[in-house]
């Protein structure tokens, strides 16, 4: 019985490499998006909501219900699920509408 | 064919999953010219999503059943001739004239996932590149509104259209995927090299207009075919707004395309054939799965034995379910819910409830399971807003959702648009390819003016399997509908629209103390449904709870209507699509 997904489909992903988390490193693959990224290293909320500022990460998984909003390398509203990774990526947690602090 | 920009495509599909993919190939096979449009990185849709070429997936057949069908599919696709363009969002489809519409989409970055396939950010990556190869032969074709595509392909248009134009030839006549591997192995091949990487950094560098990452296109066609599936139905309940709380579909999708799970011990609940597959596929891939939460029972299916009889397959299907659950010793609890999720800031552990035949929890029999993950779905729910929107009939589906009313050669109720697939109900991806291809050779025959494309044994073999088919989504939708107790799962204090943080105490205060009737209402009190998703998670669960307080209890009356299908930054809209001839 496989023991990871990686082991069930035998994957030999491209050379890893390395995005920040709101300062802290995590490994990324070649081929995934910043969520999946994120999950795999055990993080499952990037944003909080505008009214409650409750933790939120993905849910659909496909674009749809915008749960997975994140700041990606200064920009806000990012859909985690969608955004592939790349190398020296930096995701921050977006608070709120994500546009506290920007200069618009 | 066309010959010029300004000229449209005979058809345009919209989506390239299953139904997508056969109507687009058909219909190119039959000589007409044909443009693709997919939100995603890579053709499949959902069901055949699949890791980008980066992973190096050696066996991404390991978490599909059926993945000899769809390489056969997408072969035959990429030796169509049919253009794809990957990574377009389609907001929505216009009327020109009698003859002619138009379909806009935003092309963006956000539409790629993962390096090597997801590079078409832009449609001339598309038109021109990996994947399915088929968008090489497209080169030159008229009606894609897209200063950057059309130029790039007509830079090199002529050499790409006439070599396969060679390498076409001996498969063309008989239509299957035959004579055609070579084309289908290169395409992938190339996309699974350096290519990808360019693309994506072109993608990310030059992306946009005005600053804005998403680009508007505009493709002009005689005819649509409408092949936008499903997306998962949502019905809320305390705790699901938790991190670690994930659809059950986009569990499966995340695992599909990232080879990534939400936790390590994962409960999946909810009701409908897919729950079923995602415990035996999370399984597989390493996750512990406590238990399976099934809120119907499966005697449903048993009270219509012709559409079971007619439909071994799925019997099967079911089968080899079954035995992964026993294999991976899970536990099926049917008739039981989850009714809370606990944990403050992730998943620790939900309680599992038993629930009277109308989906109403029975006091006492909750238990409480640990986890640190739950995957959660209730059925498809067709995705009919660029239809609706154009005024397509719909139909209600015996599980409660919307599907678009067509007739038997999948036209809607609005002449020159075809649907084929999930829009017209849930059924599967065998179907939506059969029903694709009907609506290929439909489209065909009305467009070249042979009816007696319609008429020949194929068609009517085609017509045979789908009507077996739509009986079988017919007993499988009546078997998972939502019992109306569902809604005592909900704490006044439970979050019903997750964008907009709106309770079910407040919608039903909207409800009984304002008179509330619908969604619409209910939206214009509450702000339920008005967040960045458009009521696609929290639509159902509104609509019921708008209609309890009426005489027709929780079945809400008509789909929902949306002038657009996914949100478009104003500047998009200012900008317009780049016209042909600019950049």
């Amino acid at each position: 019985m496989a023991r990871t997904p990686a082991d069930l489909v035998r994957a030999e992903p491209g050379p890893p490499f390395e995005i920040t988390f709101d300062g802290r490193t995590v490994t990324a693959l070649p081929g995934q998006s910043v969520a999946a990224a994120l999950w795999a290293a055990g993080i499952l909320a990037w944003r909080t909501t505008r009214h409650g500022g409750r933790p939120r990460g993905a849910f659909c998984g496909i674009g749809q219900c915008y749960d997975c909003l994140a700041t990606v390398n200064g920009e806000p509203n990012r859909r985690a699920c969608l955004v592939p990774a790349r190398p020296g990526d930096a995701i921050t947690t977006q608070e709120g509408h994500g546009h506290a602090g920007l200069a618009v | 064919m066309p010959g010029s920009p300004s000229e449209p495509y005979d058809l345009v599909v919209i989506g390239a999953g299953p139904a997508g993919l056969a109507g687009a190939a058909t219909a190119a096979r039959l000589g007409l010219s044909v443009a693709v449009l997919d939100a995603a990185a890579q053709v499949g849709g959902q069901y055949f999503r699949h890791p980008a070429p980066g992973l190096g997936a050696a066996r991404p057949q390991a978490v599909h059943h059926n993945w000899a069908a769809f390489t056969g599919l997408r072969r035959r696709f990429a030796a169509s001739g049919a253009t794809y363009l990957a990574g377009h969002h389609v907001w929505t489809v216009t009327r020109e004239d009698e003859a002619a519409w138009s379909v806009h989409a935003l092309a963006g970055e956000d539409g790629g996932t993962g390096t090597g396939g997801g590079t078409r950010t832009d449609g001339s990556r598309a038109a021109t590149g990996s994947g399915t190869g088929g968008g090489g032969t497209a080169a030159g074709r008229g009606g894609h509104e897209d200063g950057r595509a059309v130029g790039a392909d007509r830079d090199r248009g002529g050499s790409d259209a006439d070599a396969d134009r060679e390498g076409r030839t001996g498969s063309d006549a008989d239509g299957e995927c035959e004579g055609s591997t070579g084309a289908g192995t290169d395409g992938e091949r190339e996309g699974r090299t350096g290519a990808g990487t360019d693309g994506e950094r072109e993608g990310r560098t030059g992306a946009g207009i005005a600053g804005f990452r998403e680009r508007p296109v505009r493709l002009r066609c005689r005819a649509v075919l409408l092949a936008t599936g499903a997306s998962e139905r949502q019905l809320p309940f305390p705790g699901w707004t938790l991190p670690g709380v994930v659809g059950a579909g986009g569990a499966q999708a995340m695992l599909k395309s990232g080879l990534v799970l939400p936790g390590r011990r994962i409960v999946v609940a909810g009701s409908g054939p897919l729950l079923l597959a995602v415990a035996s596929s999370l399984a597989a891939a390493g996750a512990r799965v406590p238990a399976v939460a099934e809120a119907s029972g499966y005697l449903g299916y048993a009270r219509r034995p012709r559409a079971l009889a007619a439909n071994p397959r799925k019997l099967l299907e079911a089968a080899v379910h079954g035995t992964a659950l026993l294999r991976h010793r899970i536990p099926l609890h049917t008739r039981s819910a989850v009714t809370r999720v606990h944990g403050t800031d992730r998943v620790e552990a939900v309680t599992l409830s038993r629930l009277d035949r109308d989906w109403r929890p029975v006091s006492g029999t909750g238990r409480r399971i640990a986890c640190d993950a739950l995957a959660v779905g209730h059925g498809l729910a067709p995705q009919t807003e660029l239809a609706t929107g154009l005024g397509c009939a719909t139909r209600r589906t015996p599980d409660g959702t919307h599907a678009l009313v067509l007739d038997g050669l999948q036209e809607t109720s609005v002449p020159g648009l075809w649907a084929a697939g999930e829009t017209g109900g849930t059924g599967g991806w065998e179907l939506a390819r059969v029903e694709g291809e009907l609506a290929g050779i439909a489209v065909a025959a009305r467009l070249r003016a042979r009816p007696a494309l319609t008429r020949g044994r194929r068609v009517r073999d085609l017509a045979g399997r789908r009507d077996r088919m739509r009986a079988f989504a017919h007993a499988m939708a009546a078997a998972h509908a939502p019992g109306p107790g569902w809604t005592a799962w909900l704490d006044d204090d439970t979050d019903v629209c997750r964008c907009e943080e709106v309770t079910a105490g407040s919608i039903r205060e909207a409800v009984t103390a304002l008179g509330a009737r619908d969604s619409r209402t209910v939206k214009l009190f509450t702000r339920a449904g008005m967040g960045w998703c458009q009521g696609r998670m929290c639509g159902a669960a509104v609509a019921c709870l708008a209609a309890s307080g009426t005489a027709r209890g929780t079945v809400p009356d008509a789909a929902e209507r949306r002038p657009l299908a996914v949100p478009v930054p104003l500047g998009s809209l200012a900008a317009g699509p780049e016209e042909p001839g600019d950049g």
